[in-house]
């Protein structure tokens, strides 16, 4: 018995381990939030920022279900959607100031999100969680067209088209925050995307956030353990869909809006990639997916017509070649580093870099000389001098040597890797 | 009298399509376990095609042509790219196929621009075949009820009794045995892949002119058709049949009932002017089917004449 | 002739340089959908934009100032339209044009209108091109906003207009999509009808879900079956052109009046079946007889210029032009100071006058109604086929314009 425990003890992280591996890398995410005011960021930074905390809050909480559970869902946003239009009317009945609203602080908005997605979660989960796998997808498919059709239909409860917009500057202050300019808005969502990342972290360490992996991996043996694989399901499905509604509340907070459009299948589809590309097998890969595809999403627009075609692109190569993700490539690396191969990994990088350029200066080519065509504008692509048109051989010997080329070095360092 | 027998032959005429469009999804998920996001795309891809045939040759060389591309653009697909993820499981193929979905839709924005083309119905075929309560009833229609049977029976035909049709019945419901058999699977999963996107793409070719062709065809037909294949249940074409012309159906005679909830549910006290009362069946009527899948997921996991679990 | 016309545009273009290059910049953020399904509406209305401001810098620019049109992608969300706000408001642009969408467009005039209360010093002007939700001039009107497109009860005045002066229009059938728009325009016809023509029997009033729908037969069934004479439809996208289409298989030939038959496309996808079917109401009529030399020439150099699609956002020329003459007249580019010298401002368009209408900020124009022709001038879609003025379908501007509720509350 005393060698049992004794062994034990022995596979347990040690405690400076378990400092380093969990609390030091959630202090440093709290710095980086500290930090980034003092760049002074300009408004559309900070209006950008906001939007990533939101969007981290979300993918973590998709991450919830799709990467610990098992569980693929097509309708995560109805969750979001919901929590944060209840957040609106609160916001709305704050404005107004009858009875007890009058004291609810602007700041505890994701709060109340939290309470509305939990409680849809709760409603909609117990149907469609009794079964994992394709029909669970199926049903969140389902589900979101309905409550998506739902939202047209109740102008009363979602404002039909138009949607219901709030005041954030209403109620009483929190930490001296009137959460009017963007850059107060600022710190209520470093501190909800503080507590969302706090909150989903805390939640894999749980014994239900340990049993919904087990649930994921092999749900007759969680059976034979003594529980229900049904029920770990659902309650994973109710946090998941609380810490949506949060993301929700933090939403109504930033944008004063909410429209139901936000419940359709779009946004749910948008956060789908962004968990995915950026690696649903590592906690952290939601919130690298939900920086970099923010980011992409509303400022890639800026560069190029064709940037709907770019993503799609990249989450096809990511599901093809990089199934771990952004946070695949990143932990990879510094496993390779830290194991003292760095020297090694330094060669087949350096040619997967080269491949990558050939194949992106082919792909960019390509793609923007093909819009430029279809759009038949006489507008002509025009990097670094060159006059890439359709007819110009050279627009097809860099578009079509480089794509060899690079396939060819990206082949080699695949190769090289897999010694 | 007269809604009834509209409705009848319209949700036919749709069903028909329907089951046109899912016939190849239900092969493809059945045998391969991918539930293809793409496949509407591919639809798409079949009506643009067609119209570019049309243009340069004939509608009816587009009829064969167009279908047999589509065909070939799926098998690579399989070969080059589904056939790479399938390691890593089925989340990882459907996500595949869901990226494959926007990376169609733009090309075909590039290749055939951003509004509707001119897909025009042949002119042989244009005209009102007979007049029914003061309606006209174009010829098209019936044309599209042929093509549709013609490939019912020489689908139920190929499976049913020609010794490919058996082998692939077999790897439906039991992938690895024929497998251990010494087939080649990977060459009859790129052959059904191919003949399902065909099936989508000849869908397209005669569904892509009775209705619009632009780039949002695909969007909206996308999660009807998983909605007929579920409901049809895994591995049954005769289910994704029955579900089809049941959703057609559903869908066109729906339109046709005026009933608002609270003269449905008037009897537990819903009044007229609330807002759930105000809802008329006919403004229901698209959300039927997803209704139907929920309902069904539920309580039938295996669809109406499915033998296995989805 | 083809070189002197090329040497006299490079002229143009290398005198527009030197302008640009003494003159200052004045941003205009253009926020609408650039990507996906929507783009084929918020494209054209771009280059109708970019061209208008082309056309005002060769003249010198607005006050000495190039007009810069920044295009920014909202992808059709609100939400990301007001990402995108804020970065027009950060690279300086003190004027944002929006139009597809009510949803996006109500989101944007009430982020400026915070906007503007948060950041005093730093207004901005919203130019609204397309909107429609007649509140924006009513109830919710706003001194930041101005909508330069008639609302929906403005365009529905021209349809009633019309439906007025046809005798042999007895029995008329409303259809519309299941939302806040389609409820309006079927409100808006009946009181109109009623008012106008109070014989006249509205025989369905019919709202069908938003995109949702693709076989409309049964619906044309029902109207067919009803006997109407004429449709009046607020259906736009494929709902509109499915509609239309499902008509034309079913041999009726009876006027579907719709306020979208113009967007880019849909002729190209009706065909023959358009003609004498289709019909919409619209602030042009490309082929109507006593258009200035200078307007065709303005249709032909857009057609030339962008190929995929026509002349359509007359709008986009005429609140650019208004804008530049406000801007002139107030001997300032501010935006407060354009924002009142605007009120009560007239040009003189292409297609009739337009007007500014001070208490509400809503333009005043002549509407048209059109219909599918094969022998015209100006086709569209890369068809045969174009859009013919009918008889009677020439509704001035006074006959369109309706009072507002608006009570603006004006800055000092």
């Amino acid at each position: 018995m005393t060698d049992m425990t004794a062994s034990h003890a022995a596979l347990e992280p040690s405690r400076s381990d378990k400092f380093r591996q969990r609390t030091v890398p959630l202090i440093l995410f709290a710095v980086v939030l500290l930090v980034i005011p003092l760049f002074n960021p300009s408004r559309s930074m900070v209006t950008l920022l906001n939007h990533m905390g939101i969007t981290i809050v979300f993918a973590l909480s998709y991450n919830m279900l799709l990467g610990r559970a098992g569980l693929l869902s097509f309708g995560h946003a109805v969750y979001m959607g919901l929590g944060g239009y209840f957040a609106v009317h609160v916001m709305n009945w704050i404005a107004e100031g009858t009875g007890i609203w009058g004291s609810v602080p602007m700041f505890s908005m994701p709060a109340f999100g939290f309470g509305a997605g939990a409680l849809a979660g709760a409603v909609i989960g117990w149907p469609s969680c009794r079964r994992a796998g394709t029909p669970f997808a199926m049903i969140s498919l389902g589900v979101a067209e309905l409550v998506a059709a739902a939202g047209f239909m109740f102008d009363s409860l979602f404002g039909g088209e138009m949607g219901i917009s709030g005041d954030r500057m209403n109620g009483p202050e929190l930490f001296g925050l009137s959460l009017g300019p963007v850059d107060e808005v600022y710190w209520f969502i470093a501190f909800w995307t503080f507590i969302g990342v706090l909150g989903t972290y805390a939640f894999t360490r749980t014994p239900l956030g340990k049993l919904s992996e087990a649930t994921r991996d092999n749900p007759e043996r969680v059976e034979f353990v003594g529980y229900s694989p049904q029920r770990v399901r659902y309650l994973v499905f109710i946090f998941a869909g609380a810490f949506a509604g949060m993301a929700g509340g933090m939403s109504a907070v930033q944008d004063e809006i909410f429209t139901p459009e936000n419940l359709s299948l779009i946004p749910s589809g948008a956060i789908l990639i962004a968990t995915y590309v950026g690696g649903i097998r590592y906690f952290t890969g939601p919130i690298m997916g939900a920086i970099v595809m923010t980011y992409m999403g509303s400022n890639l627009s800026d560069y190029t017509a064709g940037w709907l075609l770019y993503l799609g692109l990249m989450f096809v190569c990511v599901v093809m070649f990089l199934p771990d993700g952004i946070a695949g490539i990143v932990y990879g690396t510094a496993d390779t580093i830290r194991q003292g191969r760095a020297g090694e990994m330094w060669r087949t990088w350096m040619l997967r870099l080269m491949g990558l350029a050939l194949v992106g200066a082919a792909i960019i080519t390509i793609v923007e000389v093909a819009f430029r065509w279809s759009d038949g504008y006489g507008e002509v692509f025009e990097p670094f001098g060159l006059q890439l048109t359709v007819e110009n051989p050279l627009t097809w010997v860099i578009g079509i040597l480089s794509l060899v080329l690079g396939i060819l070095a990206l082949r080699r360092a695949a190769k090289g890797g897999g010694k | 009298m007269e809604t009834l027998v509209f409705a009848l032959l319209n949700g036919a005429i749709y069903g028909l399509l329907l089951f046109m469009l899912s016939s190849g999804l239900t092969l493809i998920f059945s045998m391969m376990g991918v539930l293809n996001f793409a496949h509407a795309s591919f639809y798409m891809l079949g009506a643009y095609l067609a119209f570019t045939i049309t243009e340069g040759t004939s509608f009816w060389i587009a009829l064969f042509l167009a279908p047999v591309l589509v065909g070939g653009v799926g098998m690579l697909v399989e070969r080059y790219g589904l056939r790479k993820v399938h390691a890593q499981g089925h989340v990882a193929e459907l996500l595949f196929t869901f990226g494959l979905a926007y990376l169609i839709d733009e090309l075909v924005k590039i290749f055939w621009g951003r509004t509707a083309v001119n897909y025009r119905v042949p002119e042989i075929l244009d005209f009102p075949l007979f007049t029914l309560y003061g309606a006209q009833y174009p010829a098209y229609r019936i044309f599209i009820l042929f093509v549709a049977a013609f490939m019912l029976v020489a689908l139920w035909y190929l499976l049913k009794k020609t010794r490919a049709g058996l082998i692939i019945q077999a790897a439906l419901s039991h992938p690895h045995m024929v497998g251990s058999l010494g087939h080649n699977v990977p060459l009859i999963f790129m052959t059904v892949f191919g003949a399902g996107c065909a099936l989508a793409g000849l869908a397209g070719v005669i569904g892509g002119n009775y209705f619009v062709t632009d780039p949002a065809m695909a969007v909206q037909m996308g999660p009807i058709v998983f909605v007929v294949v579920v409901v049809g249940g895994l591995g049954s074409l005769e289910g994704a049949f029955i579900a089809a012309m049941l959703i057609g159906l559903l869908q066109t005679s729906a339109i046709s009932i005026n009933a608002s909830l609270a003269d449905i549910f008037g009897f537990i006290g819903l009044g007229a002017d609330t807002e759930l009362g105000e809802i008329t069946i006919a403004s229901m009527a698209p959300m039927l089917p997803f209704l139907l899948l929920v309902l069904i997921l539920m309580i039938r996991p295996r669809g109406l004449m499915g033998d296995r679990e989805v | 002739m083809k070189s002197t016309v090329k040497a006299a545009l490079a002229a143009a273009v290398s005198l527009c340089a030197v302008q640009a290059a003494q003159a200052d910049t004045l941003k205009m953020a253009f926020i609408d959908p650039l990507s996906g399904a929507m783009a084929s509406s918020g494209e054209p209305a771009y280059q109708s934009f970019v061209l208008a401001a082309e056309h005002i810098n060769a003249d010198g620019g607005v006050n000495g100032d190039m007009i810069e049109i920044l295009g920014l992608d909202n992808k059709i969300s609100p939400k990301e339209s007001l990402v995108q706000l804020q970065k027009a408001i950060d690279q300086g642009a003190r004027y944002i044009i929006q139009g597809n969408g009510s949803s996006v467009a109500s989101a944007i005039i009430d982020a400026v209108n915070k906007h503007n209360a948060r950041n005093p010093g730093e207004e901005v002007l919203f130019f609204n091109y397309a909107a429609v939700t007649p509140e924006f001039t009513n109830e919710a009107c706003s001194f930041w906003h101005f909508r330069f497109d008639a609302h929906t009860d403005m365009k529905m005045n021209g349809i009633t207009d019309w439906i007025a002066s046809r005798e042999d229009i007895k029995k008329v059938y409303l259809i519309g999509q299941d939302y806040v728009h389609g409820e309006a325009v079927a409100h808006a016809a009946e009181t109109q009808l009623a008012e106008k023509r109070p014989d006249i029997e509205i025989v369905g009033n019919e709202l069908h879900p938003l995109a949702k729908v693709k076989d409309f037969t049964p619906y044309v069934q029902k109207i067919i079956s009803s006997g109407a004479d004429a449709v009046i439809t607020g259906n736009w996208g494929q709902d509109m052109t499915l509609l239309v289409k499902a008509a034309a298989d079913a041999g009726q030939e009876i006027p579907y009046l719709t306020f979208y038959g113009g967007s880019n496309g849909a002729v190209a996808a009706l065909g023959e079946g358009a003609i004498d079917t289709l019909y919409q109401v619209s602030e042009l009529a490309a082929n109507m007889e006593d258009v200035s030399d200078e307007q065709n020439a303005l249709v032909e150099e857009y057609k030339e210029r962008f190929p995929d699609y026509d002349y359509y956002y007359h709008r986009a020329f005429v609140t650019l032009d208004m804008f530049d003459k406000a801007a002139e007249e107030a001997g300032s580019n501010d935006p407060i100071a354009v924002a009142h010298a605007l009120e009560g401002m007239s040009v003189e368009g292409g297609y009739g006058a337009a007007t500014m209408r001070a208490e509400d900020h809503q333009l005043q124009q002549p509407l048209y109604i059109t219909t599918v022709a094969a022998d015209v001038t100006y086709p569209v879609d890369n068809t045969n086929l174009g859009w013919r003025l009918v008889e009677g379908g020439v509704i001035p501007a006074d006959a369109a314009e309706t009072p507002t509720t608006c009570e603006m509350e004006r800055p000092d």
